[in-house]
């Protein structure tokens, strides 16, 4: 494995970059480091955040203090991460998910499918094959808990936010905000342009994991009717 | 067997050491906003340093207590009243049932923490009682305390037993509804500012760097001011605007408690306990670990002045700070006569 590039967080975190821009490549070394950290963690290590083009891994500075004073907790964990991850291949590929989640576009659960459409020139049917047409990548989960970070959407769909943004959005509500896409898993404020939304629920705090989705999976939007809408809501109470 | 909320105050919660291990699922950490505090609080009633107490901001609740109770109060002065009887900070008390706690307004700093001995008894959810109220789970049903709640207390363990017989044994005057004990923590414990400009601890960030000189000169020069949208998720400060020497698209990853952003508006944001858990902006500095009570303790209009150190320093703060927690451990078992034998 390549040399790799640390820097601290404050003095409990540690930032591992692992590149420039957003790729594919990146995105494989940040998931088998984090597949690895979750199967092996270090001692003293607090948790570990995927991000795009990072991984944040938080650490007790007691745990590492070093018993001389000399080293700093730092610089004692930072070699321990290393010497842990050079043993690792990122050949690995990992197993990858692959997550449906039904959306019903437009009417009362899309109040702004019409505007995006109108926005684009294609009608409220293309814009729904466009944006359930293809699977969406999960880099992080953050914003909120269980809020995906998902990339790929087509540019012949991306849309500039609302000019006021809406004081609150329901929880499940399907949006795109510029050149993303992503669903609302709680009530929240929020400028995106609601296409739709689903009855599944993004956030379990009762569950674990508490995320549905995971960086690293694949995601789908599967169109579902309203009476479909409703009798999946009915199910999930 | 229970504590019962008689008027809320103005925002209360209840809080422990935050809810770590879960920010990869976007789950915010929360926690006490001053951690000190709530350890200190905890230690005096005998409690783990991780039990859940009660974070009063600004103005405090009234409660009644409808079993004995072993409580201690740390951080703002809120004038608390326990059946008309001004309640000492930074000490162990024992209250008999039936008894009613009143806080007032906060006369200084801003956040106040009630450590009752057992801990507050709310669902654990994620390994953590801390509420979060943007997502409505953890804490006493997801939200701050509201008129008529009633929250369980755990059941005390043999050092809260001991401590609270200690009490009852060295009691004068049995006739009144509460002991005090006749030792206490010096409020100098704690670091919070003797004047209104606080001073706080600042590493530089990872794009410090990317920040003009000038902006650079006046962010570790001059004194930024609170302002009034400063809550739990951060505090977002007035003064000199920072500017960066060219436009930056940064790639969201993650922040911490502590960490300095700076938005388009060149006004800095620091984030705290309900922060999330990635952020795209600037990151100019982070607060060192054992100064975020002293941020915790301040409130709308008052002055922060930012002081640079290395992460060396700051790792350093915390080994004497844990020191000075891990003494007067010591020191609360040497008084209680006995080593403890666990």
């Amino acid at each position: 494995m390549e040399r790799l590039e640390f820097f601290p967080l404050g003095d409990a975190g540690i930032v591992l970059k692992l590149g420039d821009v957003i790729d594919e490549q990146t995105r494989q070394k940040i998931m088998a480091i984090s597949a690895y950290l979750e199967q092996q963690p270090l001692s003293g290590m607090t948790e570990y955040v995927p991000g795009y083009t990072t991984v944040t891994i938080y650490y007790d500075p007691l745990a590492w203090r070093d018993p001389l004073g000399q080293e700093l907790a730092y610089d004692r964990f930072q070699a321990a991460l290393e010497n842990q991850l050079r043993q690792l291949s990122f050949s690995a590929a990992s197993e990858q998910r692959v997550v449906d989640i039904p959306v019903c576009y437009g009417g009362q659960y899309g109040p702004d499918l019409q505007e995006v459409s109108e926005y684009h020139g294609l009608t409220q049917e293309e814009v729904i094959q466009i944006h359930s047409g293809q699977a969406y990548i999960v880099h992080m989960i953050g914003f909120a808990p269980g809020f995906p970070y998902l990339g790929g959407l087509d540019k012949r769909i991306a849309t500039p936010r609302r000019s006021t943004p809406r004081t609150a959005i329901a929880p499940g509500s399907v949006g795109i905000g510029g050149a993303q896409t992503g669903v609302y898993p709680l009530e929240s404020p929020g400028g995106w342009q609601i296409i739709g939304r689903t009855p599944e629920r993004l956030f379990r705090p009762e569950e674990h994991p508490p995320s549905l989705l995971r960086a690293g999976d694949r995601v789908r939007f599967v169109p579902i009717s309203a009476a479909e809408y409703e009798q999946r809501k009915q199910v999930g109470r | 067997m229970s504590v019962e909320v008689i008027s809320p105050g103005l925002f209360t919660t209840v809080q422990d050491l935050g809810r770590y291990g879960y920010q990869r699922h976007g789950v915010h950490v929360n926690g006490a906003m001053d951690a000190l505090a709530l350890r200190v609080a905890n230690l005096l009633v005998g409690n783990e340093p991780d039990a859940a107490v009660l974070e009063l901001t600004m103005k405090g609740p009234a409660l009644r207590f409808h079993q004995d109770v072993l409580v201690a109060v740390c951080g703002a002065d809120m004038q608390p009243v326990l059946d008309e009887r001004r309640l000492r900070r930074n000490r162990p008390v024992l209250v008999q049932s039936g008894s009613v706690l009143r806080f007032g307004h906060a006369r200084e700093g801003c956040r106040a923490y009630l450590a009752i001995a057992g801990g507050f008894d709310v669902p654990l959810v994620m390994n953590s009682r801390s509420t979060n109220v943007r997502a409505k789970f953890g804490g006493a049903w997801g939200r701050a305390l509201a008129e008529t709640d009633r929250l369980s207390l755990g059941k005390p363990g043999k050092k809260n037993v001991r401590l609270a017989r200690q009490l009852q044994d060295r009691s004068v005057n049995r006739a009144d509804s509460f002991c005090e004990a006749d030792w206490f923590v010096p409020q100098s414990f704690f670091p919070y500012p003797q004047q209104k400009d606080a001073v706080v601890r600042v590493m530089p960030g990872a794009e410090s760097e990317l920040f003009t000189a000038q902006s650079r000169r006046d962010f570790w020069t001059t004194p930024y001011q609170i302002s009034v949208q400063s809550d739990r998720m951060g505090y977002r400060l007035h003064g000199p605007e920072l500017a960066l020497n060219e436009p930056v698209e940064l790639i969201s990853s993650a922040v911490s408690a502590g960490t300095i952003q700076v938005p388009p508006s060149g006004m800095p944001i620091v984030l705290l306990a309900d922060r999330q858990t990635v952020g795209g902006y600037p990151k100019i500095g982070h607060v060192a670990t054992v100064d975020l009570p002293i941020l915790a303790q301040l409130r709308p209009h008052d002055r922060v002045q930012f002081q640079q150190v290395t992460l060396r320093a700051a790792q350093q703060a915390w080994y004497e700070q844990e020191k000075a927690l891990a003494e007067l451990e010591t020191g609360i078992e040497l008084y209680l006569g006995g080593r403890s034998k666990r």
